[in-house]
């Protein structure tokens, strides 16, 4: 099980590395969302997939059993999954804002926060044909 | 005492909840804030006396026992990271009154500044590393909001560009802690001092501390990973650019700091080197940029990321005396830079301007701005007997006491190169005659002025008192490097003496037998 979840994994980070590297903002945001899949199942992975052994303790134990499946990335995931959901949220606003104010979504024409470009370098002067 | 720990996460809290309810732009709502910062700056001088006192403190939220549950620790440095964020939080509060007035943005800066606060405090106390992580998110979300408070176009740019980076580099750290807890089991920091040894597979584990470089290496905004940093800290207002510049990028550092002294330390020939080359490029390239700039708070962006080289190089020197020197430089910078953001704010309300070129007079408007103008810049130059001196000289002198004459020279030229940036903010801010074409400067109100120069004044106190009687500080330094040096102390407050007795660990490295 592991192997599958470790090639997807790795198939969704590929897919984001590519949507994020794109100028356009807007499949950076779809990139982002992507990532935060993926690490989620790496997280899902990280404790080990173990089939039908839930970690219930038994009555009269104190215990899990042994070789139970690990509870734990279940609980992180769950906070992984609110947090990247409110996260998202606010990036989709601030992208649409963004497009709002600044009527692009090319992440190379937004630089009103950057100082002005230098003036492109003078031209050679033209040579002066010699007597 | 589980509330001394609880209790400079759960006050902010409070505060932006309430900040938030109470009517919008009242008195109230503005005494409540500064009631609050206050509150939190007791609160803090309390947790840092006590631990002082007693060494470091722990505490097990909700009883469960140290592994499973959520556990708080405040050793000296999380104690003193925690002073020094109220500080700026008191500071914050009140120069936003002069800088935001009452009306408008003011209604929503109080409640996500103090949101931010506990996010910060909260990654300062927490003891196991996937809270470390939520509390970034905390941080980061009311940063968000700070940042676009406002919502100019060039705050919406910035704000695109901040929010990419910091979003991945979450992702990265999630990413971190998801690969170790798969290596070792457990999440809670101390558990994984002792369990990092165990793991069969050092060198997976090599690759692990590599991610966790990346992730905090964003956060903090080191060479190469730190142009969001430039891109969006000169767009917001000034007290938000002030409060970020002191608080966000050092819980990065300081995140650096604690997992590289209490996780990966299995491989510091590699991960430590890592980061020595990290810091001596970070410094280079960030006082580079900062020369070739024109706009205020620009300079003092790049002059943030030139000093977040200085405090990663204590972390890589990995000695008692680089962790002392790296210690005392985020303590002493983190009040030094959000001043000398303040100054840039009251000098652009002044000249109309944050652009050096069309900026100007500065000097003979408000001689008492110039002057203290000066302490927190001559101070991040390095200049004696100011704290930031002390903060380098410790530093240089731990690079030459490990043969690093290389990193050694980087360090001095860089703070040359910090004193040009600060002697032209001086000379073309405040010392040349104003361009004639330029609008004509607006001295201050006297209330605004009151609450401009208060906290600049209060802070350079701070900075001039450090310098001159440095010892307090330096012992206080000096102690936290010595808990993260030998981190079995810090494991027996979390675990308890028996498991920390039981591990191999404390067996190969007995207290202090190091230094």
């Amino acid at each position: 099980m592991e192997p599958i979840i470790a090639v997807v994994v790795g198939f969704l980070i590929g897919c984001s590395t590519y949507l994020m590297l794109q100028r356009n903002l807007v499949r950076f945001v779809l990139g982002l969302a992507l990532i935060s899949h993926a690490v989620n199942l790496l997280l899902f992975a990280s404790g080990g997939l173990i089939l039908g052994r839930p970690a219930l303790i038994g009555a009269g134990s104190a215990t899990t059993p042994a070789g139970s499946a690990n509870p734990v990335p279940q609980a992180l995931i769950l906070t992984a999954i609110v947090i990247s959901f409110s996260v998202m949220t606010f990036a989709l606003v601030l992208a649409f804002r963004a497009y709002q104010r600044l009527r692009t979504v090319d992440t190379d024409a937004m630089r009103v926060a950057e100082p002005p470009l230098p003036p492109p370098p003078a031209r050679a002067r033209t040579k002066v044909a010699l007597p | 005492m589980t509330w001394l720990l609880a209790g400079p996460i759960v006050l902010p809290l409070a505060a932006a909840a309430l900040t938030r309810i109470l009517p919008r732009g009242s008195a109230l709502q503005r005494t409540f804030s500064l009631g609050s910062a206050l509150g939190l700056l007791g609160l803090s001088v309390t947790l840092l006396a006590s631990v002082w006192r007693n060494g470091i403190l722990a505490a097990q939220i909700g009883d469960w026992p140290a592994p499973f549950g959520i556990t708080l620790v405040a050793d000296h440095l999380g104690a003193a990271m925690v002073a020094v964020t109220a500080v700026v939080g008191v500071a914050t509060v009140l120069f936003s009154f002069a800088d935001l007035g009452t009306k408008g943005l003011a209604e929503g800066f109080h409640p996500s500044l103090h949101a931010l606060l506990a996010g910060v405090c909260g990654a300062f106390l927490a003891g196991d590393i996937f809270n470390l992580y939520v509390w970034f998110e905390v941080m980061l979300i009311s940063s968000f909001a700070l940042l676009a408070l406002g919502g100019t176009r060039a705050q919406l740019d910035g704000a695109v560009r901040y929010a990419a980076l910091n979003l991945l580099a979450t992702t990265m750290l999630l990413t971190g802690i998801g690969l170790l807890y798969g290596l070792t089991g457990t999440l809670n920091m101390a558990d994984l001092h002792l369990r990092v040894q165990e793991v069969e597979n050092q060198g997976l584990l090599t690759v692990v501390a590599v991610v966790f470089i990346v992730a905090f290496g964003i956060k903090s905004a080191v060479f190469p990973l730190f142009f969001w940093l430039p891109a969006s800290y000169h767009t917001p207002k000034v007290s938000v650019s002030a409060v970020f510049s002191g608080l966000l990028t050092k819980v990065g550092v300081y995140s650096l700091m604690r997992v590289f002294t209490l996780i990966f330390t299995q491989d510091v020939g590699y991960t430590h080197q890592i980061l020595l080359w990290t810091a001596g490029l970070t410094m280079v390239t960030g006082v580079l940029g900062a020369a070739a700039q024109n706009e205020l708070r620009r300079i003092l962006s790049f002059h943030i990321i030139s000093q977040i080289g200085y405090m990663v190089l204590g972390v890589a020197l990995f000695t008692p005396l680089g962790l002392i020197g790296g210690i005392f430089y985020i303590l002493h910078h983190i009040i030094v830079k959000t001043n000398l953001f303040f100054v840039a704010g009251a000098a652009r309300r002044i000249g109309g301007s944050a652009n050096l070129k069309t900026l100007g007079g500065l000097y003979k408007e408000d001689p008492l701005l110039a002057g203290l103008f000066l302490i927190p810049a001559l101070s991040l130059a390095g200049f004696p007997p100011l704290s930031g001196f002390w903060a380098k000289f410790l530093l240089i002198e731990a690079s030459v006491e490990t043969q690093n004459y290389v990193i050694a020279a980087v360090a001095l030229a860089v703070g040359l190169l910090t004193a040009y940036s600060m002697t032209k903010i001086w000379v073309q801010g405040f010392w040349k005659a104003r361009p004639p074409e330029t609008r004509r400067p607006r001295p201050l109100t006297p209330g605004r002025r009151r609450y401009m120069l208060g906290p600049i004044a209060g802070l350079a106190a701070v900075t001039l008192a450090i310098g001159l009687y440095m010892q307090p500080l330096y012992s206080l330094a000096e102690r936290a490097a010595t808990e993260l040096m030998d981190p079995s102390g810090y494991v027996r407050a979390v675990l308890g003496a028996d498991r920390a007795m039981a591990s191999p660990a404390v067996a190969l490295g007995p207290a202090g037998g190091n230094r």
